[in-house]
């Protein structure tokens, strides 16, 4: 999996958890909740979806690591890949 | 004659005095008149109230065929307004189908209102909303959500008890409107959408709020337990028909029609409606809330009876003041026969009171049902018509009062005070009177 691949999967869970929003422009580099209108029950919500849609468990621990679509795809992909190797 | 201006009598004050106490008079004083000045509903044959109307006086039924899980299709009563109208898709998402049907019942009696809500004290409003249950829909939509990954609890949702506490469906209409005065449910079983309206009439009455959201309202279609529990206490309605398939008082009604809905109504002291120069759509004439304190489910024809009584006498009426009798009956076989005999004996000797059914086009809206019915015959004040209880090909004998409105709507006379009955679970009668509203 690519980190882009990776950040359209985070982008599904958010239009799903914020349908609301314009998720067109969204800046990878820019905290998510500086760039739209989430907070901490959404952030608990996109948590939920990572656990539920891809078998991923974020501690809470490693929350911040969720801050942008960078960080995202930073510390998610290897997570993506290493499910997709037990698979 | 019909007057509407009830009194307090003289009223024990309790005054501690050294270890004696003693009890004095205060004078009496006039309450206040308290009007209805805006309805919002969402009804399964209507979501406004002329649309409501118009389909009562033609005889449309608003009963489909629903699936529910695990039980597969039944007649349910299902609304079919825009909750996007009044809400963000997000809010949606977290909220329940309760608190969105109250915030676009609450949103329309606002706009029906002409209240101007911007200039309003949004801490002296009140949301007053009766339900008979809420949370179950939620329960059993997470259950079947853990279901789905081994029962696993870390898969349950951090939105359930904001979604199941009691008091969601008014909560949801506070911060939609953004209401800072009291805002809760009241849990009344079948009798709820009675309680909401009596309720928001004595909080008025007592000055704590000067508008209220009142009404009551259900998502109980979304809940699968509950047509399993009236299939298992033999008292779910059956028909290839589903139109069909509410029928009180007929000889083959077989059981309730589960339905959803909702209906709130902006109530104030008249003096603040007329300030204002409101519509005012009817007049808080009387009401009572009695137990029958007998049975968790059977009804009890004396305690209906003797609410219905004490309601008239608390308006200031005689039975022969009252015009339309709205009927709680669900078409259960018991149920319906016992409230006939409630109302044949309150009003023997009326002969020109009309006696009519609501949920025989809508089903059994559960806490909405006593909002949404009253909703249906407030225009009776306007037009003259009752609206009938359609669906009865044979009257059963049991139910023949001879006041009863069938098939097709009738003109009255006069209409200048309708009587609303709302019965419920464990026993919880309520009665509630509006009357024609007269300077």
């Amino acid at each position: 999996m690519t980190k882009d691949e990776c950040k359209q999967l985070v982008i599904e869970i958010i239009a799903d958890i914020a349908p609301d929003e314009d998720l067109s422009n969204l800046k990878p580099d820019v905290r998510l909740r500086d760039q739209l209108q989430l907070d901490s029950m959404d952030f608990l919500d996109i948590v939920m979806e990572l656990r539920k849609r891809h078998g991923i468990e974020v501690p809470e621990s490693d929350y911040m690591k969720l801050a942008s679509l960078d960080s995202c795809a930073e510390y998610l992909t290897p997570k993506f890949e290493a499910i997709a190797g037990k698979k | 004659m019909i007057f509407a201006g009830q009194w307090l009598g003289k009223t024990a004050w309790p005054f501690a005095g050294g270890c004696q106490r003693r009890a004095f008079s205060i004078p009496s004083m006039k309450q206040s008149r308290i009007v209805i000045t805006g309805v919002g509903l969402t009804a399964p044959n209507g979501n406004t109230l002329s649309e409501y109307r118009q389909n009562l006086l033609t005889g449309v039924s608003g009963v489909e065929l629903l699936e529910v899980r695990y039980m597969g299709p039944q007649p349910a009563g299902v609304c079919h307004f825009d909750p996007l109208r009044y809400q963000k898709k997000k809010d949606v998402r977290i909220g329940t189908r309760a608190g969105s049907i109250s915030i676009h019942c609450a949103r329309e009696a606002l706009a029906d209102s002409r209240i101007d809500w911007e200039k309003c004290d949004h801490a002296r409003a009140g949301v007053y909303l009766g339900i008979t249950e809420h949370g179950n829909v939620e329960t059993e939509n997470e259950i079947y959500n853990v279901s789905l990954f081994k029962f696993d609890t870390k898969f349950w949702t951090h939105h359930h008890n904001p979604r199941t506490v009691a008091n969601n469906p008014a909560g949801e209409v506070s911060l939609n409107l953004g209401v800072t005065g009291p805002a809760y449910t009241l849990g009344a079983a079948c009798a709820a959408g009675n309680l909401g309206v009596i309720h928001a009439a004595q909080m008025l009455r007592l000055g704590e709020v000067d508008v209220a959201f009142a009404g009551g309202v259900s998502e109980s279609i979304h809940t699968f337990g509950i047509f399993a529990a009236f299939k298992s206490q033999g008292a779910l309605a059956s028909n290839p028909d589903p139109a069909k398939a509410s029928r009180p008082f007929d000889r083959k009604r077989n059981g309730i029609v589960v339905s959803e809905g909702g209906c709130i109504f902006t109530m104030e002291r008249l003096e603040d409606a007329v300030a204002r120069g409101a519509k005012i759509y009817g007049e808080v004439g009387g009401y009572c809330v009695n137990s029958d304190a007998t049975d968790y489910v059977l009804p009890n024809s004396v305690r209906q009876a003797e609410c219905i009584r004490k309601a008239v006498a608390n308006a200031g009426l005689t039975p022969a003041d009252i015009d339309i009798v709205n009927t709680h009956a669900t078409a259960t076989p018991q149920g319906d026969i016992q409230e006939c005999q409630a109302i044949g004996e309150v009003f023997a000797g009326c002969p020109d009171v009309h006696i009519n059914n609501t949920k025989s086009f809508i089903g059994h809206a559960m806490g909405a049902a006593g909002a949404l019915e009253l909703a249906g015959n407030l225009p009776s004040f306007d037009d003259l018509m009752v609206h009938p209880t359609i669906n009865v090909d044979d009257l059963d004998p049991q139910c023949a009062l001879p006041g009863l409105v069938l098939n097709q709507p009738c003109k009255a006379k006069r209409v200048d005070a309708i009587l609303n009955n709302s019965f419920g679970m464990l026993g919880i009668n309520s009665t509630l009177i509006i009357i024609r509203y007269r300077p």
